[in-house]
């Protein structure tokens, strides 16, 4: 509890202990009446003053308006009546204060355990000075230093490992809990924890470019773009508040002139008065106004937990209505590097073969050439390699250990006259020469993510009803993919222009609210981002015209993660909904109970503060709502 | 130009009129307020005055909630 509170705190304790000792005891009038008065002020003077502050300030429907009012009416009638019970008076306000108090300190607590998730910044940055450690601003530390991140330590700044190896836990920024080991010349980026050892980081971007503050910057936005429901809470605030007072004036003074105009019978204005002063009590949105926007912080917090970063409360509404999802191939469903997958017809051992084979292409920068040294795992001597001939579009021809090994495509093969056995695979062929003799072919292959077939499945499973694959490979690469990972419908040999064009006619196929959102690794694919209604970018770090151009940010590679996205972004509208409903529902009944005369001004603040409390602990739950 | 600073209100709906009042400000471009992170975003208009402009801002914004606070 903060300051502010704790003082609300011992008003409410002061109040409620005047209270009670005047309905235990019963003092003379005058002496009663006196410490009644002395419990209000204690327990409303603020907001007796911000209420005459706001008519000054021309705001008069606010909530503690109608406070003052209410309160104010009740002694006035207490007074006019001759019964002299101000119990009522102070008890609403009394309650009034345990909701509020109640509300900022359940508000601050949740919003600061949501903030907590998202606790990366980084404070400082350490640089050796004479043998010595310094800390410095990342602000200030220029690109190219070299800062040292010690075991336990935020690394504040985006740079490469120069010396030392060591663990992070990149789980602020991926959501994914296991720990990276990471050695000399592997980058690292800003926000993740050093566990173990004590690393030398030379810095490649400055601070306001490293990953930490652009995510910052994402989340701190995320609240300037409003959600309907959010939209449509405040519109109603704003009318709802004046109706009501007009509604309770109406109440105040329309029946009595009824009945003594029509009816020949008394006025029974007391009665009236009290049920329009009730009336004004059970008016306040604050179980609304409260509940709806912290049901959104909550969702975003805990869809940031799980590593999935949403732009605004709006990606968040439109994300749960979902009903296409348009994926993205390379990158995105399948890892983006090619491996090997296969060695056919070889009459030597595989290894040989893609030795040999890593061996000609081993001055070539080529991904290919780059999978084969990766398939070969150990170090190449490049010494055994001589007169290697590049033949451009077809392959190499080189002397590796004396031998004359040639090793491309079948075009090659066709040129040096070689005999070659087609291959059914799917993906690159590098067929393989030595000494004019066919050695077999290598398949490389793009490779699909473990998880892609269950992602699919499981965004079928969260409600979405058409899952489209995009892609610029090959129409036998897209449909073997595609295949295998349960897409509904394949589009291939796509340039990126056609890919805006191919979501624009699903966007067109969409009825109603049934929204669609294009998934990809953010690279080439901005303009389709933006197109989408809900643009999502993958394994974005690093990747800033992702970061920009999407709406929903996944922070590790994971495609599961977006029906777990769906899933989070659903459970916080219905959350969104069920408040909104609830507390609605409550209010219209109390307004008639009380315009009825059926309950009393105890019972409408009773209400109120209930209803409040309630829809409070239920935004809540959209914290948790991935588990 | 935008600037960021730290701001302390207690609710949301407080931190949604603060937000009007600082958009509404002369020399404000947009004004976001984050109940979330207890942050306010303001981007300032062309060659705006930022000292005179968050005056305004502070000003405004104690108009519509008496109990809010604007780290300047």
């Amino acid at each position: 509890m903060n300051k502010k509170q704790k003082k609300m705190l011992v008003r409410i304790i002061i109040a409620a202990v005047l209270l009670a000792f005047l309905n235990l005891v019963g003092l003379p009038e005058i002496p009663a009446m006196v410490l009644y008065f002395a419990a209000y002020i204690v327990i409303g003077y603020d907001i007796l003053r911000k209420a005459g502050k706001g008519i000054l300030n021309g705001r008069v429907f606010d909530e503690n308006f109608l406070m003052a009012v209410a309160t104010v009416g009740a002694i006035a009638l207490a007074f006019i009546s001759g019964s002299h019970d101000f119990n009522e008076a102070v008890l609403v306000m009394l309650f009034y204060q345990i909701g509020e108090l109640f509300q900022s300190y359940a508000v601050g607590k949740s919003r600061r355990s949501i903030s907590s998730l998202m606790d990366i910044r980084p404070d400082y940055a350490n640089i050796e000075v004479d043998g010595r450690l310094e800390q410095v601003d990342p602000d200030e530390v220029e690109t190219g230093t070299v800062i040292v991140v010690q075991p336990g330590e935020k690394v504040p700044i985006d740079g490469v490992v120069v010396d030392g190896t060591t663990t992070i836990n990149t789980s602020a920024l991926t959501g994914e809990s296991l720990p990276r080991d990471v050695g000399v010349g592997e980058e690292i980026i800003s926000g993740c924890i050093n566990l173990s050892g004590l690393i030398k980081v030379r810095t490649t971007k400055p601070f306001g470019e490293s990953t930490v503050s652009k995510i910052l910057e994402l989340v701190e936005n995320s609240g300037s773009r409003k959600s309907h429901s959010e939209q449509f809470i405040s519109r109603f605030a704003r009318v709802y508040t004046p109706i009501v007072c007009y509604a309770a004036l109406t109440l105040a003074f329309l029946p009595p002139l009824v009945r003594i105009l029509l009816m020949g019978a008394g006025g029974d204005w007391a009665v009236w008065i009290y049920r329009a002063l009730a009336f004004l009590i059970v008016s306040c949105p604050c179980a609304l106004v409260i509940s709806i926007p912290l049901s959104f912080f909550a969702g975003l917090g805990g869809a940031s937990s799980e590593g999935v970063l949403i732009k605004g409360s709006n990606y968040l509404e439109a994300l749960a209505q979902t009903k296409t999802v348009v994926f993205d191939k390379t990158g995105t469903l399948t890892q983006g590097v090619f491996e090997v997958s296969g060695v056919h017809h070889c009459p030597i051992e595989d290894e040989k073969l893609i030795e040999y084979a890593a061996l000609a292409e081993c001055a070539s920068s080529h991904p290919i050439s780059k999978s084969l040294r990766r398939a070969h795992g150990a170090e190449l001597d490049r010494s055994r390699v001589s007169d290697i001939e590049e033949i451009s579009g077809n392959g190499v021809i080189a002397k590796v250990d004396g031998h004359t090994v040639a090793a491309g495509n079948d075009r090659l093969m066709q040129k040096l006259g070689i005999g070659h056995t087609e291959c059914h695979s799917v993906g690159t062929i590098v067929h393989v020469a030595i000494d004019g003799v066919y050695s077999g072919h290598i398949v490389i292959s793009d490779i699909v993510k473990p998880n892609s077939a269950k992602a699919i499945s499981a965004l079928k499973k969260a409600g979405v009803n058409k899952t489209v694959m995009l892609t610029g490979d090959a129409k036998a690469v897209a449909d073997k993919v595609a295949s295998e990972l349960g897409v509904d419908e394949v589009h291939s040999q796509l340039l990126p222009g056609d890919k805006v064009s191919e979501v624009e006619r699903l966007l067109g196929e969409n009825t109603g609210k049934a929204k669609l959102a294009f998934v990809g690794d953010g690279i080439n694919d901005a303009p389709v981002l933006s197109r989408a209604d809900i643009g999502i970018a993958m394994g974005a770090m690093g990747s800033d015209a992702a970061i920009e151009a999407a709406d929903v940010v996944l922070m590790d590679d994971d495609p599961l993660k977006i029906s777990k996205a769906i899933k989070i972004s659903r459970k916080c509208i219905r959350i969104v909904y069920e408040n909104i409903i609830f507390a609605l529902g409550v209010k219209f009944a109390c307004l008639l109970l009380v315009a009825l005369g059926v309950a009393d001004m105890g019972a409408a603040i009773f209400a109120d503060v209930g209803v409040m409390v309630i829809a409070v602990l239920n935004a809540m739950r959209a914290l948790s709502a991935a588990h | 130009m935008k600037k960021t600073y730290k701001i302390e209100v207690d609710c949301a709906n407080c931190a949604n009129l603060m937000e009007e009042a600082a958009g509404k400000t002369e020399g404000v471009e947009k004004a976001a307020v984050n109940f979330m992170t207890q942050k306010m975003t303001i981007e300032f208009a062309e060659g705006a005055d930022v000292d005179a402009v968050m005056q305004a801002v502070v000003k405004n914004c104690k108009k519509v909630e008496d109990d809010c606070e604007i780290y300047l």
